[in-house]
């Protein structure tokens, strides 16, 4: 892990340290940087799926110096990194995102060099290959937006160049939560987000990106249209796409659609919605209040995505340091263990492991059956003994992604059509 | 003489200037932004008429803007009924001030919280398994929950008016409150039953409140875009919803083109208000 050791400023720090930092620089004594430590904010910012207060106090123990938090919904994480570069040192946001906003200049790459447990960062992130044998599922894949040409690199490239865009921290493979009490039969394939059967309680995210590729899922499902390429849809495809999902809407078809993380676990514990798009902590929130909410392994496969952590550009000298020490111990295990326990998966698996328990590695990373009860990182019981995991073990899950969150070559002409399929 | 124009001129700086720098200078900044060009991720100087072509040539505009308006019409109707029956009850039966001070208080009681809290309050209270179906099942009304209660326009509306209905009654009391008594007197004595009294004197010297209402409840209604959002479930769009999509996914042309169109449409039809009522004259 890298330390704090080297003598340089930012006007920030300069500003903030004040006299102190005068007084150093006229004599530089190692215990004044101690000191300086306490002193370093870093404002990070990103979805309430991975932005915890837990983290920023653990930060606080165990680096000493503070991490301010703020959660957003995606589109507005994605605003905020490409049109405010100031208002943040750490951007905490997807691939997809990434690929949005890199070309805006306001991220800089990191030196890998300087990160400690690289060698151990999943394959996903790297190669894009899950194990060797793997193929590379449609759309945005983290590799392929993951590395860039150098510290002031501004294009992709598709090798490990040592200068990495965001360093990976968590991925999942998502797909549609249901109420299985409130269905009370087997579902096992997209298509039945669109079951008339459900007509005013199936629901689907609105943010577009994402929103997009399950609604592509659904449209293979039903055996509509197969995409060459769902994360890459031509202007016909894109229409024809939303041409299904607004009628489905004009049938009344959902109940609502969703935005934000919260929106979607209270409809579906109040029981408004039976089926629809989830995320993983959703159903973990949902499960927490003795409401029965599984996350349904489909047939046709999952829709994956993968975060991590993105520097500003007006980051230097201390805090950047600051930075890369906090980014260092985010993969050192603690957070890792901490959204393994909600139903992520970490992007550095090994050192999280020393984090959990073995029945809870067992449960939420092997697939296997529990011994004990398996709960929240807040404490509420999710699982009791003798339960499996929805979908099994990370192989079973990772190794059915079928395609990524993307970002697509027509992404205005998508923006435009799903802003009316929404108005529609 | 040259003096005085000096200081009228001084005195009307202040707040010249005010309006200059927050409400000129920022209109002209979306009439600009409106022809500028975007990127995924930035936005460019340019002279386009793409963002207009694309909104005024899309049939869901259309169907937006006359949602837009069903919202604004059927809102202005029950804020007005509700508002002008509230304050001719506070201005014309209550006799005492103190009572009347008292009461219009109590009106304004719910209005200490956030507009944002009291509508998301109805969602528990309207939803499939909410209290309003749980005691209509229980008292033998319904025996399925009612669908359209939540996420629907019957929501949307209803959020609206419970929100809105004190903007009609203030300025409505307001005018009310200032109509000479003796008038009313006089249309009793003259042999007119109540309900003349009510169309031929009251509603004509309420007018200029009614029209201030009114601008305030459609203005609101129409520039409004969480409302809808949350009571329809995002199932639903006005204009500002248009607007707040359009920001979310970084195109600010578009969604200044569309803030443009949706000020001209709500200046034309204050202007067209203001031609029934002369508002300055009767105030």
């Amino acid at each position: 892990m890298t330390t704090i050791s080297k003598v340089r400023y930012s006007r920030r720090s300069m500003l903030k340290a004040g006299g102190a930092a005068v007084a150093a620089a006229a004599l530089p004594a190692p215990m004044v940087w101690g000191q300086e430590t306490k002193n370093i904010t870093l404002r990070q910012f990103g979805t309430g799926v991975s932005n915890l207060n837990d983290v920023a106090l653990k930060v606080k123990e165990d680096l000493g110096f503070n991490l301010e938090m703020t959660a957003l919904d995606t589109d507005s994480v994605t605003q905020r990194a490409a049109t405010q570069p100031n208002s943040f040192d750490i951007a905490d946001i997807e691939y997809f995102i990434c690929k949005k906003v890199w070309a805006a200049g306001n991220l800089q790459a990191m030196d890998t060099s300087k990160i400690a447990q690289y060698d151990n960062i999943a394959g996903t992130f790297r190669s894009g290959l899950l194990t060797p044998e793997s193929t590379i599922a449609q759309g945005t894949a983290p590799h392929t937006v993951g590395f860039t040409t150098g510290a002031d690199g501004t294009e992709f490239v598709q090798e490990e160049s040592g200068w990495m865009t965001l360093i990976p921290t968590i991925y999942n493979a998502d797909t549609l939560g249901i109420r299985p009490d409130l269905i009370g039969r087997p579902i096992n394939n997209w298509s039945e987000l669109l079951n008339p059967e459900f007509k005013g309680k199936a629901s689907i995210l609105d943010i577009s990106s994402i929103g997009i590729m399950d609604m592509a899922l659904v449209v293979e499902s039903m055996g509509e249209y197969t995409y060459p390429d769902k994360g890459n849809m031509t202007k016909e495809e894109i229409d024809l796409t939303l041409g299904i999902f607004t009628e489905a809407k004009k049938n009344g078809q959902f109940r609502a659609f969703w935005k934000s993380f919260d929106e979607s676990v209270n409809l579906m514990a109040s029981g408004e919605v039976v089926i629809q798009s989830m995320w993983s902590p959703a159903i973990t929130a949902v499960r927490s209040q003795g409401i029965p909410c599984v996350y349904q392994p489909l047939e046709e496969g999952y829709r994956s995505w993968g975060g991590g952590l993105g520097l500003s550009a007006s980051l230097s000298g201390m805090e950047l340091d600051a930075a890369y020490e906090y980014i260092n111990w985010y993969l050192s295990g603690w957070v890792g263990g901490y959204l393994m326990r909600q139903g992520y998966y970490s992007a550095v698996p090994s050192t999280s492991k020393e984090f959990m328990s073995e029945d809870e590695w067992g449960y939420w990373y092997e697939g296997k059956e529990s011994k004990g009860d398996i709960v929240s990182p807040t404490g509420a019981k999710l699982a009791g003994p003798g339960e499996v995991r929805d979908g099994g073990s990370f192989l079973d899950r990772m190794g059915s992604v079928v395609c990524w969150n993307s970002v697509m070559d027509e992404n205005q002409y998508m923006v435009r059509k799903w802003n009316e399929f929404i108005a529609a | 003489m040259r003096n005085k124009s000096v200081i009228g001129w001084l005195l009307a700086a202040p707040l010249s200037l005010v309006l200059l720098v927050f409400l000129v200078a920022p209109i002209v900044m979306i009439v600009v932004v409106s022809f500028w060009g975007a990127t995924e991720w930035s936005i460019y100087p340019a002279f386009l008429f793409d963002n207009y072509e694309f909104l005024l040539t899309s049939d869901v505009t259309y169907r937006v803007f006359l949602n837009t308006f069903k919202y604004a019409f059927i809102t202005w109707v029950f804020t007005l009924l509700i508002g002008f029956t509230v304050a001719y009850y506070l201005a014309f039966h209550i006799r005492t001030l103190t009572w009347q001070i008292a009461l219009f208080l109590l009106c304004t009681i719910p209005f200490l919280t956030s507009n944002i809290i009291r509508m998301i309050s109805w969602i528990p209270f309207l939803g499939r398994n909410g209290i309003a179906n749980s005691t209509l099942i229980s008292m033998g009304v319904i025996d399925e929950p009612l669908e359209w209660l939540l996420f629907s326009d019957f929501s949307v509306i209803l959020a609206f008016v419970h929100l809105y209905t004190l903007f009609m009654v203030v300025p409505i009391f307001n005018t009310m409150m200032r109509i000479d008594k003796s008038l009313i007197e006089a249309a009793a004595d003259a042999g007119a039953t109540g309900w003349q009294t009510l169309w031929h004197v009251i509603i004509p010297l309420t007018k200029p409140g009614i029209m201030i209402g009114t601008i305030f409840v459609v203005a609101l209604v129409m520039g409004d875009f969480i409302t809808v959002r949350f009571m329809s479930g995002s199932q639903s769009a006005n204009m500002g919803r248009l607007i707040q999509n359009d920001i979310a996914l970084l195109q600010y042309p578009s969604a200044s083109a569309t803030a443009v169109i949706l000020l001209v449409t709500v200046l034309i039809l204050i202007g067209t208000l203001l031609r029934f009522v002369d508002i300055r004259k009767e105030l």
